[in-house]
């Protein structure tokens, strides 16, 4: 077990710093000048740009510039944005994080169970009706991009229904995301998030329950299920007691690579619905070329995505009686 | 089979079985019968594609997604006809009364439920029992299937037993609700011979005291004739005979089933006396079943009828079964069945008088290798000892000589001995192995698996870096990765590996596989290689038409022999066999051993033969060494294996071979199925912990002696082989005379 | 020697496309991927105006569409609110996507292949030091890796003039091409792996062959079909990938005819106005996605059984 667990993160450290220099070096190097970036361009002055240079300790060798912005990132300190004047960098990606995370986390309570049970009925089923019709399903509608989906919702559901008396009368709002007030809590929030994470599951309902298909229908196939069977016990419980135990056990593993997914989804959901998360956040850095603020954003998504596969694969062990802990 | 005066437990006719492949209904078995009385043992054999894994599952009614019982079949157990019994049903009876076991015991049981719970899931199912008291049950099991500290093989997982002990596990699985029928279908394929030997001797034991009716499955003829009373022998899906398997094996009246006996080497038998029989050809495909008799286009007694009619099967007066138009000639003696049996074509074998000189000149040292020639070179295993330097006559003729040659394989080391600085041992899988081979011999080389055998031959090959020893061919001293091997070193060295599936590129023509050697190692130009291509080919006895042919439209067989001509290409010195039959059906597996015997003879190239099965190698080699967790036990001539003294551990092979002969019996010797960890190999003698001649604690703490025989016999043990002969003697399977 | 190879792959593609009938969704989806295609290559002739900023029309003017009449009408998809035929704009813009998608994913698979190729069959620590660089990138969300880099290089170049936005297209390629290499690279690693283990590469090297001419002679052809699969795959990513994109603000310039831009400036406050020039585009992006899903999966299918 400790073998297993050093072997682990031994390997999460080492992705954290080759990705660490990568987003480092996308924006030190790649550029060109940073400083120029940052000031504007080319209508920036060569003061303008020699201030900024200063500032950011632009003179530096790089791998002393890595260091330092390793250890401030490792401190908390991540500078002052650019983009929201005189916001603190932290303060800002903290708040939007929290938004990000309860999206992600609706979004995550309503594909994990529908994606699975897709799954395992299109498994069990596998070449009949249901299982097409769930297939046909997850290789059109729910493999659609984000904000075709999105903007679907948003046009259906929001603009028609939404404003029909029924929808007002229930108290429900839409499309009110960007609305939202500062600091809500989770309940407070919880109608302006439904709609963006409905869309956000779309996307990972597909990929969960296609793998999830393909578990079943492989676990299927195994001797041990006619020896299940041969037992005389009851199809119902060859299939619980012994299919489904092993073919969703690799189901772990996926949703914490379907995350990494999920992120991805949630820059153009965040952007579609007008979201004050992460993505959006990220998007309006970009665009107004706060490096460091980027860099923030990043390095957090990719901290919350690498803590999920660890735990997973730790999980996963832990599970599965057949890897090797000693 | 007829005169059986009460009800039969099983009782099936006219089954026929199909499957849907593509589009398109396969009938894999046609018109089955069968009766089986209760507490009888019933064996049915085939060779792969025979549809014997149907009939086995068809027999407990269930069947694949897409698979069909056809109309007209019949299926009764026990005066109950299950082909029309609703699925709540047939779960009782499979609960209690009919019970199955797997071929393959570690897939056959769930990886992640622990052995105890999946074993009280079958006596909840049969009895209703359940805690306490299914649990006292099932410990009861364990110690009948001889698992040894049942209670922590209750609270293991499938992964942490050993494949015999699994296998014990579905055995007792099967007979815990004490079934009425028993289907095993193969149940020791894929286990060593030692464990076979167990296992069989468990499935004799209990269903004798449980008078359980028992269908057993298999491909080994030898299985069938040490355990069943009759035997019923199915060919492409159709009963081809069924009698009793005295008469089976004394005088069978169809010529597949002759053919089958007689091609499969019996312990002792030699090349030096006569090649094997063989069947030629292949089986039909069953999308394109004939329309005569299916056996028709490799029968050698063929007629012209037997391809426009198909045979009935006919209930001979003895009970017999047998689907033949010609039983009645075969009954009336007619066995010149025997030469007609041999390959098609006599000119491939043209052995007698070289090979009888052979065998004479078997320990003269003297012959020169000479190429190209059929000359006899046979020569004698030598083996040095560490300590006793070379041994047996001089260097003159010796083709490879490897001395103390080992791989360890480094184990990754955990926290604790990082700490420590501590390296973690490694995996010895050969250890200090002193070997020499002499040019134009055969060297069987024999052991468990997990002996080292095939890493051995790795590190010989080069496509394993060896950790210790030195190795010389032909007096050159051979580099260690075949990366760094001269041209003339990989001429000289070349293989043929175990599985024909997987030995040739599927994207690449049977020619095109052949002519790459001739390119590469001998320098021929691309139209000289094509041409010398169809040469090769004809002398591993294919048609020219095969060199446009791809690996997926050949057979197992033709695909060996494609791989023997790939190897023969570069005109090697010495080719590695590893285990080149094993993967191959019985009738398939004598006409490959007899092309290689044919080829040594013509091409003077030396084999280091690699089996598992030592009548396959006793048949092929000269000399013989058997391996145990990495080191050599025993080395001496092909003869002398089967006779005392054995080593121990020689012995407990020998004695566990299922010699295909109702007959023979012999005492075996039962080795626990445990073989010790490589990485924690055994003090003293690597083979005390399994021996059951053990003298004592020199055993475990002293190094074993190589002792010296006659005839360049030698042993490792402590124990003198006159000791060993005078314990061993009852033990001969020795069969040189006929 | 080319005639059998030939013969074989043509086999190959018989049974694919025997497979694809067998299951008719695969076979729709791949008409509708060679109808987009024909409309991608041959764009310009198609559209009523090739032009794609041609502002020359009445502004807003809504559908002529008559799906039950089969007529296509004057602006069969409507005009948007600069007076622009909506239904050329959606003909033109099937290029940009085809040409980055399907380009990107050649790229990758062609470079991601032979480092994959090369990684498994050499093992050791090579393979030990890229594998593991590969994994941690791959930890990096793709949206977000192609966002950071394309909002970075973009910030490179002011130069003014019409080059600019043809150089914002190659960007997207580049980057599609740079965050699928590492992808292919360990599919084709994996099968590698597998493949190396077979018997008849072992025997290509107990005959002393070449590195070169174990990886791509005995090696590559086993390690193809599943790189079929990956670049199907990797074809639908990629299109999804740079309609996200564009849709972002990402992508092409406007006045480009990039659907994914298309949908982004026809929305909020717009789209009450001009619901069709959102919709449209829209559609489009839905149906070649779902087809070159349906595609992607026939072919796995077909490869499945196949080997």
């Amino acid at each position: 077990m400790i073998h297993f667990l050093r072997r682990r993160f031994l390997f999460f450290f080492f992705t954290y710093l080759v990705s660490s220099l990568t987003i480092f070096f996308l924006l030190r190097i790649l550029p060109g000048d940073p400083a120029r970036v940052i000031a504007g361009g080319r209508e920036a002055t060569d003061d303008q740009v020699a201030q900024i240079r200063d500032e950011l300790g632009l003179n530096a060798s790089l791998p002393q510039q890595y260091l330092t912005w390793a250890v401030d990132f490792i401190r908390g300190e991540w500078g002052d944005t650019i983009a929201f004047r005189g916001a603190d960098n932290r303060d800002l990606i903290m708040e939007r994080s929290v938004n990000s995370a309860r999206l992600a986390a609706v979004a995550l309570l309503m594909s994990v169970p529908l994606s699975l049970a897709l799954g395992v009925i299109a498994g069990l089923f596998e070449n009949r009706l249901p299982d097409v019709l769930i297939s046909l399903l997850t290789l059109s509608v729910v493999s659609l991009p984000e904000f075709v989906t999105g903007l679907f919702l948003i046009n259906i559901v929001a603009l028609r229904w939404g404003r029909s008396e029924l929808a007002q009368s229930l108290g429900w709002w839409f499309l009110a995301s960007s609305a939202a007030p500062a600091n809500a809590s989770f309940a407070e929030m919880l109608p302006a998030l439904w709609l963006p994470a409905f869309a956000a599951t779309l996307v990972m309902l597909a990929y969960i329950s296609r793998l999830t298909r393909a578990g079943v229908i492989e676990e299927l196939k195994r001797d041990y299920v006619r020896t299940a069977a041969l037992k005389g016990i009851a199809w119902r419980a060859v299939i619980w007691r012994h299919v489904l135990r092993n073919a969703l056990l690799p189901t772990i593993t996926v949703i914490a690579i379907s995350i990494s997914w999920l992120v991805s989804g949630l820059v153009v959901i965040e952007y579609v619905f007008g979201f004050p998360g992460l993505g959006s956040l990220l998007i309006a850095a970009i665009e107004r070329r706060d490096l460091l603020l980027v860099q923030g954003i990043v390095m957090v998504t990719v901290t919350v995505i690498l803590f999920a596969n660890l735990l997973a694969d730790v999980a996963y062990a832990l599970l599965n009686p057949r890897v090797e802990l000693a | 089979m007829a005169t059986v005066t009460q009800r039969n437990l099983l009782d099936v006719d006219k089954l026929t079985i199909s499957y849907r492949v593509e589009d398109q209904w396969i009938q894999a078995v046609r018109d089955f019968q069968l009766q089986l009385g209760r507490g009888h043992i019933i064996g049915l054999v085939g060779e792969s594609g025979s549809g014997k894994s149907t009939v086995a599952l068809a027999l407990m009614r269930y069947l694949s997604r897409n698979g069909r019982v056809e109309k007209g079949s019949r299926l009764v157990f026990d005066g109950e006809d299950l082909l029309s019994k609703p699925n709540a049903e047939m779960r009782r009876l499979w609960a209690k009364r009919i019970k199955f076991v797997p071929q393959n015991a570690a897939a056959a049981l769930n990886p992640s439920i622990k052995i105890g719970r999946q074993v009280t899931e079958t006596l909840k199912a049969a009895d209703g029992i359940d805690g306490h008291e299914a649990y006292e049950r099932m410990i009861r099991m364990f110690h009948d299937v001889n698992l040894v500290d049942p209670e922590r093989v209750a609270e293991r997982y499938p992964h942490e037993l050993s494949g015999g002990m699994q296998q014990r596990v579905t055995i007792a699985m099967a007979l815990i609700s004490n079934p009425e029928l028993l289907i095993l279908d193969e149940p020791t394929t894929g286990l060593d011979v030692t464990t076979e030997a167990v296992i069989l001797d468990l499935v004799r034991r209990l269903i004798a005291e449980r008078d359980t009716s028992v269908v057993y499955i298999t491909h080994n003829l030898g299985v069938v004739a040490q355990l069943c009373e009759r035997a019923l022998v199915l060919y492409a899906g159709e009963i081809m005979e069924e009698a009793s398997v005295l008469d089976l094996f004394q005088q069978p009246r169809h010529p597949y089933s002759l053919g089958l006996i007689s091609s499969v080497p019996k312990p002792g038998q030699s090349k030096r006396a006569a090649p094997l029989q063989s069947i030629a050809g292949n089986p039909p495909s069953l999308t394109r079943i004939p329309s005569g008799c299916v056996f028709a286009n490799r029968c050698p007694l063929v007629l012209d009828l037997c391809r426009e009619r198909k045979p009935p099967l006919e209930t001979l007066e003895d009970g017999r079964l047998v689907r033949c138009h010609r039983w009645s000639e075969m009954e009336a003696g007619m066995q010149p069945v025997s030469p007609i049996l041999r390959p098609p074509s006599p000119s491939l074998w043209r052995a007698s008088p070289e090979r009888e000189k052979g065998r004479n000149a078997l320990l003269d040292t003297t012959g020169e290798k000479e190429r190209k020639k059929p000359l006899p070179l046979h020569g004698v295993a030598q083996a040095q000892t560490r300590r006793g330097g070379v041994w047996g006559g001089g260097n003159d003729n010796t083709l490879m000589r490897a001395t103390d040659l080992s791989k360890h394989f480094p184990v990754e080391r955990k926290v604790s001995e990082i700490l420590g600085r501590l390296d973690p041992a490694p995996i010895r899988a050969v250890d200090g192995v002193d070997l020499r081979l002499r040019a134009g011999q055969t060297l069987g080389l024999v052991g468990e698996s997990g002996s080292g055998k095939t890493t051995l031959a790795r590190l010989i090959i080069g496509l394993e870096e060896r950790s210790g020893g030195t190795l010389e061919l032909l007096g050159m001293d051979v580099r260690n990765s075949v990366r760094d091997r001269s041209q003339d070193v990989l001429s000289k060295l070349q293989m043929v590996f175990q599985n024909p599936q997987n030995s040739l590129n599927p994207y690449l023509s049977v020619r095109q596989a052949i002519r790459r050697p001739l390119i590469k190692l001998r320098g021929f130009a691309p139209a000289e290689a094509d041409a010398e291509a169809l040469a090769l080919l004809e002398r591993v006895n294919l048609r020219a038409e095969y060199a446009e042919r791809y690996p997926d439209e050949l057979s197992g067989g033709e695909k060996q022999r494609v791989a023997i001509a790939r190897a023969f290409a570069s005109d090697p010195d010495l080719i590695i066999c590893d285990e080149p039959v094993s993967a191959l059906d019985v009738s398939v597996q004598s006409a490959v051993l007899n092309l290689l015997a044919e080829l040594q003879d013509e091409h003077g190239s030396a084999y280091l033969f690699i089996s598992h099965n030592l009548s396959v190698v006793g048949y092929l080699a000269d000399a013989i060494a058997v391996m145990y967790l990495g080191q050599l036990f025993e080395v001496g001539e092909a003869r002398e294996l089967f006779q005392s003294p054995y080593h121990p551990y020689t012995e407990a092979l020998v004695s566990a071979i299922p010699v295909p002969d109702p007959l023979h019996a012999t005492e075996r010797i039962l080795l626990s199925d445990d073989l010790p960890s490589a990485q924690n190999l055994p003090s003293g003698c690597r083979f005390h912990t399994r021996c059951p001649r053990k003298i004592g604690e020199i055993c475990e703490t002293d190094k074993p002696p190589w002792r010296q025989g006659d005839a360049g016999h030698l042993i490792r043990c402590h124990i003198p082989l006159d000791e060993l002969t005078n314990a061993q003697s009852g033990l001969v399977l020795t069969d040189e005379t006929d | 020697m080319k005639s059998f190879t030939v013969s074989r792959a043509y086999g190959a593609f018989m049974r694919t496309a025997r497979s694809q009938l067998r299951h008719p969704q695969s076979a729709v989806g791949t008409l509708l991927v060679v109808f987009f295609l024909i409309l991608a290559l041959f764009g310009p002739q198609l559209a009523p105006y090739p032009n794609p900023n041609d502002q020359s029309h009445s502004l807003r003017a809504a559908p002529t569409l008559d799906i039950g009449g089969l007529r296509l009408g004057e602006h069969p998809f409507g005009t948007d609110r600069l007076g622009r035929d909506v239904y050329s704009r959606v003909i033109l813009g099937a290029g940009s996507i085809f040409r980055i998608a399907g380009l990107g994913t050649l790229i990758s698979v062609v470079l991601g292949s032979a480092l994959g190729l090369f990684m498994g069959y050499q093992g050791g620590w090579v393979d030990e030091i890229i594998g593991r660089v590969i994994d941690a990138l791959l930890a990096i969300p793709a949206l977000l890796l192609a966002l950071v880099l394309i909002g970075i290089i973009r910030n490179l170049d002011f130069a003014a003039g019409s080059w600019q936005a043809a150089l914002a297209d190659n960007v997207i390629l580049l980057v599609i091409s740079l965050l699928y290499i590492p992808i292919v690279a360990r599919v084709a690693r994996s099968t590698t792996l597998d493949i190396k283990t077979r018997e008849f590469v072992e025997a290509a090297e107990i005959r002393g062959e070449s590195q070169f001419y174990i990886i791509f002679r005995e090696i590559l052809p086993s390690v193809i079909p599943s790189l079929v699969v990956e670049a199907s795959l990797r074809f639908s990513y990629a299109i999804f990938l740079v309609a996200s994109l564009g849709f972002l603000g990402f992508g092409a310039r406007p006045p480009s005819p990039d659907w994914g831009l298309m949908v982004n400036e026809n929305r909020g406050g717009f789209y009450q106005l001009t619901p069709w020039a959102l919709e449209f585009p829209a559609l489009a992006i839905a149906i070649l996605v779902i087809a070159v899903n349906l595609m992607s999966d026939g072919i796995r299918r077909a490869v499945q059984k196949g080997s």
